[in-house]
């Protein structure tokens, strides 16, 4: 059993490790504010959240549970804000979203 | 442990450093204030770090014996540091406010400028 | 194994100092000093430290980080380009960090608990605290009761800073026109959008606030058994009024929390924290000496942590109000 949970705590610390780094991967490789955007916001919802949830089951039953729990519901509900947020700035502060071909006037 | 040694304050100093030369070299104000933030950031670190114990733990004291803690003492004192820091910047911050409003910009050299024609 | 953690953590302080110094554009490099206070606070966890690691996150991310935005939406966000080669402060700081790396050529080994700074007083307070004070966390013991005379002087620190910014900026800029036109800076970057284009921000913030403040409360309380105290807590209310007023605006925030409220605040908590000291003295100890307050010394200890980390917790709260609603309401002068 303890083999079983320590095995799931290493597939999940590596696969949040994995999304933390290809979000940062997207943040240098993306070609504008907004696709660079999208792929910073999966930092914090799944990569933070295979994170902890591997250190909650390395914590059992214990109250450090709970608080690793709700860390993540906050995180949760906290991070789509605060990228929707930053969309909504750019597009107020006139922030072209790249285009492949020069946007047609129609 | 060991291949850290006295690496450990050798980094910060030069975290400190780091600090210290945007301070001085760097001629916008709000620059300088971020340089002395950095500066006072790394001085903590460095307290903190002499009062860390190999093999000790957090000082909040746990039921049974033989459990090595670190020194409380510059904890207590960098919490003050803290706060003074954060004061020291809000004021900073501040004046900054004020000079731009009184002489248009907040380069120094502009405002030297400004001074010397006056 | 602890050692790579420190060398990790380091190497990008480093880096994200060196980037500091480089960048040209205000804005990044105020999201960099962010981004190195959290960093430090990593660190100092990492080095057992919680309590000041708290500190550090909501100060130095939190409320530092407001401020120098606050001012650089006042300001103006690009820095110039230098005008000369600097060589003299590339001179002082070498030579600076020389020194300084020479004198820790004869410092004590990092971490040896046999190292001077471990011998005399911290044992006495590790061992004795629990007998005399009988709370967990020994940092909370020494600030609010061993130390708590330096306290009184951080907390009038902090009320100073706010005076000082009451004084350099309650009078506004000298506009040619007042009245409705020029509107605070906070409102203006507002814009003219309807109240119905923010529902998201609207709804999470209200969903976020009363848990804000809530762990706010729990920090204070919790100061005595974890991590926490009244300075973290005070901070994180803060940051509650302050996610306030960036989602509602500093008009509506400003009729929640009046900046009155904050005023009597900032000094109330002093006179709290400085009165429990005269009371002591009138009852014939030292100035903040807890024993006379209750019947048993231990409950009295408790009592005057408690009384005094409430006192901290309101003038901190206070003056952090105060100096926002001041950076947030200061009015945009027109070129």
């Amino acid at each position: 059993m303890a083999m079983v949970i320590d095995g799931l705590s290493w597939i999940l610390i590596a696969s949040g490790v994995f999304f933390v780094v290809v979000g940062a991967l997207g943040l240098i490789r993306m070609p504008d504010f907004y696709t660079r955007l999208h792929a910073a916001g999966m930092t914090d919802s799944i990569g933070a959240g295979c994170i902890l949830l591997a250190l909650a089951l390395q914590s059992g039953f214990t109250l450090v549970t709970v608080r690793l729990l709700l860390v993540w519901a906050f995180l949760l509900l906290t991070s789509p804000v605060g990228t929707h947020a930053l969309a909504r700035a750019a597009r107020a502060g006139h922030v072209e979203p790249y285009r492949a071909a020069p946007a047609r006037r129609d | 442990m060991t291949i850290l040694g006295n690496y450990f304050y050798w980094v910060v100093i030069f975290l400190m450093m780091l600090g210290f030369y945007t301070l001085i070299a760097r001629a916008n104000l709000v620059k300088k204030l971020i340089g002395l933030s950095i500066f006072q950031g790394s001085v903590f670190l460095l307290y903190i770090g002499m009062g860390k114990i190999l093999g000790g733990t957090a000082p909040i004291l746990v039921a049974g014996t033989g459990v090595r803690y670190s020194n409380p003492i510059p904890h207590a004192l960098i919490l003050t540091a803290i706060v003074v820091s954060v004061a020291v910047t809000a004021v900073g911050l501040a004046l900054t406010i004020r000079i731009k409003e009184a002489f248009g910009t907040v380069e120094e050299d502009e405002i030297h400028e400004h001074d010397e024609a006056f | 194994m602890e050692a790579v953690i420190h060398i990790a953590l380091l190497a990008l302080l480093a880096i994200t100092a060196a980037a500091i110094i480089r960048l040209r554009s205000l804005f990044a490099a105020v999201m960099l000093a962010g981004i190195y206070s959290l960093l430090a606070a990593a660190l100092l966890v990492a080095l057992d430290a919680v309590d000041v690691a708290l500190m550090e996150a909501a100060v130095g991310a939190g409320i530092s980080t407001v401020l120098m935005l606050g001012t650089l939406s006042l300001v103006g966000r690009k820095e110039k380009r230098p005008v000369r080669q600097p060589i003299l402060p590339l001179f002082v700081v070498l030579v600076t960090g020389g020194v300084l790396v020479y004198g820790t050529l004869d410092v004590p080994r990092f971490g040896d608990p046999g190292n001077p700074v471990h011998q005399h007083v911290a044992p006495r307070y590790l061992e004795e605290s629990i007998d005399e004070i009988g709370i967990p966390n020994v940092v909370t013991s020494v600030l609010a009761s061993y130390r708590a005379y330096d306290t009184l002087g951080e907390t009038a620190v902090i009320f100073t800073a706010a005076v000082g910014v009451l004084l350099l900026l309650t009078s506004g800029p000298p506009l040619s026109r007042r009245g409705s036109e020029a509107r605070p800076a906070a409102t203006a970057a507002r814009g003219a959008a309807p109240l119905d284009d923010r529902v998201i921000l609207r709804v999470g913030a209200k969903m976020v606030i009363p848990f804000i403040l809530m762990f706010g409360l729990y920090v204070q309380f919790h100061g005595d058994y974890g991590p926490g105290g009244g300075f973290q807590a005070a901070v994180i209310f803060a940051t509650a009024f302050i996610l306030y007023v960036l989602v509602f605006g500093l008009e509506d925030a400003q009729r929640v929390l009046p900046p009155r409220v904050g005023y009597v605040c900032a000094a109330l908590g002093v006179l709290i924290f400085a009165g429990v000291g005269i009371v002591t003295v009138a009852e014939g100890a030292n100035f903040l000496e807890y024993g006379p307050l209750l019947g048993d010394p231990k409950g009295a200890q408790v009592a005057g942590i408690m009384l005094v980390e409430f006192g901290v917790l309101v003038t901190v709260f206070g003056v952090m109000v105060t100096i926002f609603y001041v950076f947030a309401g200061r009015r945009r002068l027109r070129p």
